[in-house]
């Protein structure tokens, strides 16, 4: 008894200020930035300015004078939803044939896939940069949706491939019985059955998307720049001017920041495979 | 129509052979049941006649046409599931109408289609539901509901009634048996159960490790079992089998006789035993006898009441004309 009411005390209080001491202490880092984004650059290098200073809009109005915003970010948007689509374009079929039509090579394909995360994106710098430019794509959304697509298919197909192998075959086999051919079959019974499944793993991938700096980075310089550079262009070569760099990092992150929030039971969803229902 | 010819079919899953060579012809408008025990691929031919598996060899057609390369959807059949298969996103009425506007039909058509199918399988208050909030039996229904929507060539059922508790069992096997009579359409079904079989086929199909071991009517397979292993599957309680002293001495090397053709007396008989088990139904008594030198247990029906217990001594003397008799082979000599 003593044991039981202990627990459901821990239940009732322990547990969430232990979730809530986690949960602030993941999220500091973005405050910190949010209140940093309000501070002159000479405050926010100051301790004793840490909490308390006074707040200014100058380093927003400064973003807005200096830096076309809204470019970088039309550019983030175009090519974070074209990669997710294209991605679960490609990702939903090949998902749906491994999971409901496997052969021999399944596994090892679905290891393949897994493997080309493993490998370091900087051993292929070069290559790709030179390619880029050899094709005449450099700086271009072209690239960017495709090496966005191709560097999140991986995770797209896996995470899809969990959620379809939920799927009792047989409702598959009866949906081929009722005359619906391959398309129908992923139209009519797939996507319905696994909305859930698909509409998470399509929130994660736009977010991998979005966050993506390493690749955007280098392989724009103007055209196809988006937030990622225009953080990266903030680390000024005359020094850190932190309160600036907050203001461009906070309006970079803040659409997908609010996106999440909205979206938090799918991305949970999500990331845990559907095992918290 | 819906005549289905099997020729030289074969299945092998990676190495394993499942089905051998096999022949086989189902007559339009027959009521075809494939019967054997577990794993004896009854559901893989099943699978292959509805194209959900591949042959590895041989051929299947229906009304003359080949169609061993045509996927199901095309092949015009309807196939009913053990787990029933609904579309657990769709309501009834959508589960139901869903070949038929994958048919391309148009909207009055189906409505008008799916309530007389809902009609007559009793649906009609739940045609909005969606399946989770429906009865085994009632998801039962609604699979039927979507396989004669759209009049196929033949139904392929496997095991459709093995998740229903026994009353909703008999209840079923009714309806379907009088669906075929109305409908007069192909249909194959797969089932363990010998008493499905007896009471539904017009014929039997009778499978052993993906072996046909005989084909026939109820009454066929029941009077003049091929072999040892039909005769010992087909009839309930179980035929009695035995060879050694006994059998040769009938004049063969195995001999058969069912539990309703041997006779029974307390003072004299063919053979002497001891009662283990007297069940007692009313209407008939199922005796177990031990101890007779035949078989471990020697099982007889009676009809009516007769008042045995355990322990007691019994002879029994089988009906002559009614004994089965089989050579070393294990097959049937008359
Ligand atoms: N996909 C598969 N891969 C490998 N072997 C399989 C496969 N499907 C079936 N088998 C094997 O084929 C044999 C026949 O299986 P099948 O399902 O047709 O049996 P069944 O007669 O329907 O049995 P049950 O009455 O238990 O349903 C079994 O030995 C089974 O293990
Ligand atoms: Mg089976």
């Amino acid at each position: 008894m003593a044991i039981v009411a202990q627990s459901s005390k821990f239940g009732t209080y322990g547990r969430p200020i232990l979730a809530w001491a986690v949960g602030l202490l993941f999220f500091f880092p973005i405050f910190y930035m949010v209140m940093t984004s309000f501070k002159t650059d000479a405050d926010a290098v100051k301790p004793e300015f840490l909490f308390f200073f006074t707040p200014t809009l100058d380093n927003y109005l400064n973003m807005a004078e200096n830096y076309d915003y809204w470019r970088f970010a039309k550019n983030s948007v175009i090519t974070a939803v074209l990669a997710t689509v294209f991605t679960m374009f490609v990702g939903i079929p090949a998902a749906y044939a491994m999971a409901f039509n496997p052969s021999r090579a399944t596994k090892d394909v679905l290891m393949w896939m897994l493997s080309t995360k493993m490998l370091p994106a900087a051993a292929v710098l070069y290559p790709m940069i030179y390619l880029a430019k050899g094709i005449g794509l450099y700086d271009t959304k072209v690239l960017i949706v495709t090496v966005l697509s191709l560097i999140n298919l991986p995770i797209a197909i896996w995470m899809l491939f969990t959620y379809f192998k939920e799927i009792p075959k047989d409702i598959i086999e009866a949906g081929k019985m009722d005359g619906v051919n391959t398309w129908g079959e992923i139209k009519e019974i797939l996507v319905p059955l696994a909305w859930g499944g698909i509409a998470s793993t399509a929130l994660l991938i736009f977010i991998f998307c979005w966050n993506e700096a390493y690749w955007t980075v280098r392989l724009t310089t103007i055209d196809a720049a988006t937030l990622s550079k225009l953080i990266e262009g903030n680390r000024a070569p005359e020094g850190l001017f932190f309160g600036r760099l907050s203001a461009v990092s906070t309006a970079a992150v803040g659409p997908i920041v609010v996106l999440g929030w909205f979206c938090q039971k799918q991305l949970v969803q999500g990331l845990t495979f559907g095992a918290v229902k | 129509m819906g005549r289905i010819v099997l020729n030289n079919v074969t299945k092998s899953f990676g190495e394993t052979q499942v089905i051998p060579p096999l022949d086989l012809t189902i007559e339009d408008g027959e009521f075809a049941v494939f019967v054997g025990p577990s794993g004896c691929g009854k559901s893989t031919l099943l699978r292959m006649i509805a194209g959900l598996e591949d042959l590895t060899s041989g051929d299947i057609e229906i009304d003359g046409e080949n169609v061993t390369e045509t996927p199901p959807s095309k092949r015009g059949l309807a196939m009913v599931f053990q787990s029933y298969a609904l579309y657990p996103h769709m309501s009834v009425r959508k589960n139901i109408g869903f070949p038929l506007r994958m048919e391309g039909l148009d909207q009055a058509e189906i409505d008008k289609k799916v309530e007389a199918a809902a009609q007559s399988l009793n649906l009609m208050d739940y045609l909005d539901r969606k399946p989770a909030a429906l009865s085994g039996g009632q998801r039962q229904r609604v699979a039927i509901g979507r396989a004669i929507v759209r009049n196929p060539s033949a139904f392929l059922f496997d095991e459709p009634l093995s998740n229903l508790d026994a009353a909703l069992r008999v209840g079923m096997r009714l309806e379907i048996s009088e669906m075929h009579e109305r409908m007069k359409t192909t249909m194959i079904y797969v089932t363990h159960d010998q008493v499905e079989a007896m009471t539904m086929a017009d014929k039997i199909v009778v499978l052993q490790a993906g072996v046909i071991e005989q084909v026939g009517s109820p009454l066929e397979l029941y009077h003049k079992p091929r072999n040892v292993f039909v005769a010992g599957f087909i009839g309930s309680p179980k035929m009695n089998i035995f060879s050694g002293p006994a059998a040769e001495a009938l004049g063969a090397h195995t001999v058969g006789i069912r539990p309703e053709h041997t006779d029974v007396s307390m003072t004299e008989g063919t053979w002497k035993g001891t009662v283990g088990v007297a069940e007692h139904l009313g209407s008939d008594t199922f005796i177990h006898v031990h101890d007779t030198g035949l078989a471990d247990m020697v099982t007889v029906r009676i009809s009516g009441d007769i008042s045995v217990k355990h322990g007691d001594t019994i002879y029994l003397t089988p009906q002559a004309d009614q004994l089965h008799k089989f050579d070393a082979q294990g097959m049937r000599v008359e």
